[in-house]
């Protein structure tokens, strides 16, 4: 049986591992093509370990191993040349481009007052521009394609105001902005673009280390709690969950889903 | 292997239309089926009704992809016909794992203060009402599977507003209401519930005299073709297209449905085209 992205190919960022790994593993089980990108170096500031180019090496084995073809770089979303040149060496060794999974990101956990300049700048870089830079650097591949589908990775962070996350929430709001606006002008070629809010997923960046930091401040703040809630009882979910609905989004079977905030958190922004 | 093996699927205003593209998408993807519709005209709608031999059509349809499916003659204005013809397919099928609450009129359109009573009641009593008593009668048989997953189909008229149609744009509001409130009571049972709002689907509701002249009434009635039409239709989505097709909902009804959105509750997905961006 055709498997449902087949013959298609598609661009991840933060493809090394957690969610973007898992992007690229479950779009080439249903039959696309990968190019991948990742930092794939130290990132100061946050609590987790920081994605290594043998990650990323893994995530093309595990590609490779589906019998579909990957072209995985180190590049960093902020670097718009670094970017440009692998967008345009991965079309030209595949052939095309169909998907977009804006997925690189990063977190740092922090009381508002206790949140430096630097984490604000590496945030939005990072979490808005690099998302802005992906789309915008893709967009006309997918046009001279005759169309495709953005998915552009916010959080219930992008609906919501967690706490403790002022930069993180601040710029998944903003992809929220991003994913309208380009739904909008890039409508008329045929494009979707449509964001995905996780709740937490079970990945390394959910290193205990990273939800430690969480502790003092809702003990310090208790009232602020019950909005880490899921609805469904469960308190994480797993990449492919989220992947699933990437899949989704990005198959032709959305092929009139555009311009839509996708929420895959158990319930954790309705409560 | 199919995304749906094994489960159970109960779909209202299955007849013809995206009830039936629904019952079909579903069952090739191994889900046996419990379906009803009315199956006779409703006063103040202004299309062919779905008949007998509509239901008879998605029957031998289903049942050519090799599934199951109990068919009843049911109005969901009718709480214990409803109920009736879920507890029988239930007993018959083994089991509930999906409701997708499907059944509804586009009623005649009129400004506000032209509505008659007869208008707005049946709309509500059908378009609203319908979806809570076809949710109430198969909520206890989701309970006892442990899990589940109710689609409720509103509209792109559940989230904007449009002339001419107050009855419709308020049912299809209210539902949006009663699916957030379903998802709140019945997380703890890992019941999901979620909207879907598509935007003009290709069917009998739109393709008829009576929404051809809400669209193009400067035309003359000779002159409103599907083609002509369709040009009007499209000013509204986004993307380039007139209408989708009903497998388009069906597709995301399926999503919405499988374990591959486990933990989507609470959710108003459109499949509109882009239309309520715009």
């Amino acid at each position: 049986m055709a498997g449902r992205v087949e013959g298609k190919v598609a661009f991840i960022t933060g493809a090394a591992r957690g969610q973007g790994r898992s992007h690229a593993l479950r779009l080439a089980e249903e039959g696309a093509d990968i190019i991948a990108v990742d930092l794939c170096d130290d990132i100061p500031n946050v609590a987790y370990s920081s994605a290594t180019e043998e990650d990323l090496a893994e995530t093309v084995r595990q590609v490779e191993a589906l019998d579909r073809r990957i072209i995985a770089r180190k590049a960093d979303v902020r670097d718009r040349d670094a970017m440009k040149a692998v967008i345009d060496e991965g079309v030209a060794e595949l052939g095309k481009l169909d998907i977009v999974v804006a997925n690189a990101g990063i977190c740092v956990i922090a009381g508002w007052d206790e949140t430096s300049v630097e984490v604000w700048d590496q945030t939005i870089s990072t979490n808005l521009t690099g998302v802005w830079n992906t789309v915008q650097l893709t967009a006309p591949h997918l046009i001279a394609a005759g169309g495709g589908s953005m998915i552009l990775t916010s959080s219930a962070a992008g609906l919501k105001g967690l706490p403790f996350l002022t930069a993180y929430v601040a710029a998944k709001h903003g992809v929220v902005g991003l994913m309208r606006a380009f739904a909008t002008e890039l409508a008329e070629h045929s494009i979707r673009v449509n964001t995905l809010h996780p709740t937490g997923v079970n990945t390394p960046m959910a290193d205990p280390r990273t939800m430690e930091k969480f502790g003092p401040l809702l003990e310090a703040h208790p009232k602020l709690g019950p909005m880490m809630t899921n609805l469904l009882p469960v308190e994480s979910t797993e990449p492919r969950d989220q992947s699933n609905a990437v899949l989704f989004l990005a198959s032709d079977e959305a092929r009139y889903v555009t311009s839509m905030e996708f929420t895959v958190d158990a319930g954790n922004t309705q409560y | 292997m199919g995304r749906l093996d094994g489960k159970v699927a109960f779909i209202t205003g299955v007849a013809r239309g995206q009830g039936r593209s629904h019952a079909i998408r579903l069952a090739q993807e191994g889900a046996d089926i419990i379906g009803v519709d009315i199956c006779e005209p409703v006063p103040t709608n202004n299309i062919p009704p779905a008949t007998e031999a509509d239901m008879a059509e998605t029957v031998r349809l289903v049942e050519a992809l090799d599934r199951r499916i109990i068919a009843t003659k049911a109005d969901v204005r009718d709480y214990d016909a409803v109920k009736a013809a879920v507890d029988e397919g239930v007993a018959e099928l083994g089991r509930l794992d999906i409701v997708a609450a499907n059944a509804g009129i586009a009623g005649t359109p009129n400004p506000a203060e032209n509505l008659s009573e007869e208008d707005w009641t049946t709309m509500i009593d059908i378009n609203l009402s319908g979806v809570w008593r076809s949710i109430k009668a198969a909520i206890p048989h989701l309970k006892a599977a442990g899990r589940g997953s109710i689609i409720i189909t509103s509209s792109t008229a559940g989230l904007n507003a449009y002339q001419n149609l107050a009855h419709y744009v308020s049912a299809k509001h209210g539902v949006v209401g009663l699916m957030r409130t379903l998802a709140l009571e019945l997380a703890p049972d890992m019941i999901r519930v979620n909207s879907v709002h598509p935007t003009s689907v290709d069917t009998d509701m739109i393709q008829n005299e009576t929404i051809y002249g809400l669209f193009a009434p400067d035309l003359e009635p000779e002159e409103r073709t599907r083609e002509a039409v369709g040009e009007r239709f499209a000013t509204l989505n986004a993307l380039p297209v007139p209408w989708v097709e009903a497998v388009d909902i069906s597709n995301a009804v399926l999503f919405l449905a499988s374990d591959e959105a486990r933990y989507i509750t609470g959710v108003a997905l459109p499949v509109d085209a882009g239309q309520t961006t715009k």
